[in-house]
């Protein structure tokens, strides 16, 4: 019994603390505490930290490192980070504890959709920002959408999209997907299918391959005996890499072109070029494209020893345009910050025009690329050839398709 | 063309032999376990860990010191055994008076560590190790495409695995392991020195392992969690065979390989859970599995 009346007595008076929070943001026009604090939520030790992870949390000190030195603000920056464990109750979790008790006023990274999505409901109640940089889920922006949700690098559309139909205009007109049995993989394919049938391609099958399947050239070998042009892997992480991987080995790149669907620098970096070659997908970013990234990505490498993923570069991207929006409005109220972040043109290394919609999608220019031969390679991690840049109105999917309440029609 | 079941016959035939190749990988692994269970009464669940340390020990042999992969494949299982033994000298042989539960705990616990260390130390993505000179290209074997090397692979975990069989059936030596199985005591008392023998079987187990990860390092991707994905399907591998049946689990190995292919073609959706059903049905109709002896 005492017990329980101790319990009750905190949970008042963490819920009156919060409460006065609330009140206390809802009241200044000004930043309170003054400090901005910045979470990273990200996977710190699973499939996805390579991706994400503690490349994440330097990208987003970088930011902040940089804002200060430019902007000089009068207020404080913080950055925290945890491990979601790629589980969405731990994540959202965090998120309330973040919010609650230690003042957090943006939360960004947030790989793994499930996640996301959870982080994204505890972001709205609590009235505050998440830029989240790593999820996949088209959700996010459509039928899950939030006010106080933006979708920053990508999603399975902007994946699906590019390749289904710049890969079918080349000539590869007829498709064979390796699917992972799951919701994301079915999403990957049936996007990826509309866009290549949009494009006067064919789809001659498909197989489902359960999620963390060990061995891959049975199925690799049903694509060979498919015939089709292009074998497309709507699969991640290290699916993706051991389908590959048996693909080189089964001699399927000799006819065939492989397509992967959510495959990264990080990817082709773990399996070589002379697995690779060849390969096409869509990147948000590209460390060796313009002066402007190579001098950031350089700056990057000798901090974290890699080149960084589009979910690195967005991340810094991220967290900077947050900060500006902070500054310019004066405030981390989350509603005015918002307001400012969707009137904003985005212009860094990671965006040229980039803009945020209504429906929280920051659209920006994505890229077609294609794996370079060993020879073409002049230095280690120059692996891409440019083929294509898709521009951010065709990149992403148009606001007329939208399910987002928020979407005036 | 003649077909089965709508198959083409070629591609059915084709799936057969990566059935064949899947399978030599359980059986070289589940042989390790059944050899550890059999002798030492050890649910060695640090296995899956070690074939990973076979794959990792094999990478950084080349790729610190130039270690090419014919001298990998006899060095690394070396290695892995090295560290088996000092496992056991310094925590195994405590255990083995208690439940089966302590050693299947403390192994189970050696596997999260050895993980933990490898992903921190080189990520999650893993590594390339591409595939011996000498075996790159295929045959063509009419009905399919076979890469040389997934045919080393199924040829060498044979041998090894007969091998082993052989040894620990059919001579001397293995006749005072299973002596020493039986009846330590007993054995002891005729001059044996049992605590050593249990050490190299340990060992051996565990080399087996890290052969079979030297093996797979140039057919799947080298990665920290390449163990745990694997770790369960050869569990399942063992009991359907029978805990501690040598032979069992090499024939169970290379049939459990054959009907994950086939499943592969006719229902890919389950190809990862049909070990498991089967596993199910060995259970409730022979409990001690099928090569195994009821005590």
């Amino acid at each position: 019994m005492k017990r329980k009346l101790i319990g009750a007595l905190v949970g008042a008076a963490a819920m009156s603390l919060a409460a006065g929070q609330a009140v206390a943001q809802k009241a200044g026009a000004k930043v309170s505490g003054d400090m901005v604090k910045i979470g990273v939520l990200t996977d710190m030790s699973g499939v996805y930290s390579d991706l994400g992870g503690q490349g994440s949390v330097t990208a987003a000190q970088m930011a902040i490192d940089d804002f200060k030195a430019q902007a000089k603000p009068a207020w404080k920056i913080e950055l925290v980070y945890a491990d979601h464990q790629n589980k969405a109750d731990v994540g959202s979790n965090k998120a309330r504890e973040w919010y609650d008790t230690q003042g957090v006023d943006m939360i960004t990274d947030a790989l793994n959709s499930a996640v996301a999505l959870a982080v994204s409901k505890v972001t709205l109640e609590k009235k505050r920002i998440l830029i989240d940089t790593g999820a996949a889920s088209t959700r996010l922006t459509n039928e899950d959408c939030s006010p106080n949700t933006v979708h920053y690098v990508y999603d399975t559309y902007a994946l699906a999209n590019g390749p289904g139909k710049a890969v079918t205009k080349q000539g590869k007109d007829s498709w064979f997907f390796l699917t992972a049995d799951y919701a994301f993989g079915h999403s990957l394919e049936k996007d990826t299918s509309d866009a290549v049938k949009a494009s006067g391609g064919k789809v001659v099958g498909a197989v489902r391959h359960p999620l963390n399947a060990s061995d891959f050239s049975s199925f690799l070998l049903q694509a060979q005996s498919s015939k089709a042009k292009v074998v497309g892997l709507a699969n991640a992480g290290g699916d993706t890499i051991n389908s590959i991987k048996a693909a080189n080995e089964f001699g399927l790149t000799k006819n065939q072109t492989i397509v992967g669907l959510l495959t990264t620098i990080i990817d082709i970096h773990a399996l070589g070029l002379p697995t690779t070659q060849g390969m096409m997908f869509t990147e948000g970013f590209y460390w060796n494209l313009n002066n402007e990234t190579r001098e950031w990505s350089r700056r990057f490498f000798g901090k974290h020893k890699k080149m960084p993923s589009m979910l690195h570069a967005g991340t810094y991207s991220a967290v900077m345009t947050y900060l500006k929006a902070v500054q310019a409005t004066g405030t981390d109220e989350a509603d005015a910050v918002m307001k400012q972040l969707k009137a904003t043109t985005i212009n860094d290394m990671f965006a040229k025009g980039g803009k945020v919609r209504a429906d929280g999608r920051m659209v920006h220019d994505m890229y077609l690329v294609e794996v370079k031969k060993p020879a073409e390679s002049k230095e280690p991690w120059d692996y891409y050839h440019i083929k294509a840049v898709i521009p951010a109105n065709e990149a992403f999917q148009p606001m007329s398709l939208s399910r987002c309440p928020l979407v005036k029609k | 063309m003649s077909e089965i079941f709508g198959i083409p016959i070629q591609a059915f035939m084709g799936q057969l032999m990566l059935g064949l190749v899947n399978g030599s990988f359980y059986a070289t692994l589940s042989l390790g376990l059944a050899v550890i269970f059999g002798m030492l009464n050890i649910i060695n669940f640090a296995h899956g860990a070690l074939y990973m340390a076979g794959a990792m020990l094999a990478w950084m042999g080349l790729n610190y010191f130039g270690i090419g992969y014919w001298w990998s494949l006899l060095l690394a299982p070396l290695g892995v055994g090295a560290v088996g033994v000092i496992i056991e000298r310094s925590m195994l042989k405590w255990l083995y008076k208690l439940d089966h539960l302590y050693g299947l705990l403390l192994t189970f616990g050696l596997a999260l560590i050895l993980e933990g260390l490898f992903r921190d130390l080189y990520g999650v993505s893993g590594l390339p190790y591409s595939i011996p000179e000498e075996f790159a290209g295929a045959y063509n074997l009419g009905f399919m495409f076979l890469p040389k090397y997934r045919a080393w692979v199924i040829l060498a975990s044979l041998v090894v695995c007969l091998a082993t069989w052989f040894v620990i059936e059919k001579t001397r030596l293995g006749a005072y392991l299973r002596a020493a199985t039986e009846n330590p005591r007993l054995t002891q008392a005729f001059g044996i020195n049992v605590p050593l023998m249990v050490m190299l079987t340990y060992g051996f187990g565990v080399a087996l392992a890290g052969f079979a990860g030297v093996l797979a390092a140039p057919a799947m991707q080298i990665s920290p969690l390449m163990g745990s994905n694997l770790i369960i399907v050869v569990f399942a591998v063992v009991v359907i065979g029978g805990m501690g049946s040598i032979l069992g689990s090499i024939v169970t190995g290379l049939g459990l390989g054959l009907i994950e292919g086939l499943t592969k073609v006719f229902y890919p959706e389950a190809s990862s859970t049909v070990v498991f059903i089967i596993m199910a049905i060995v259970l409730l109709v022979r409990p001690a599995g099928l090569f195994g002896r009821e005590k």
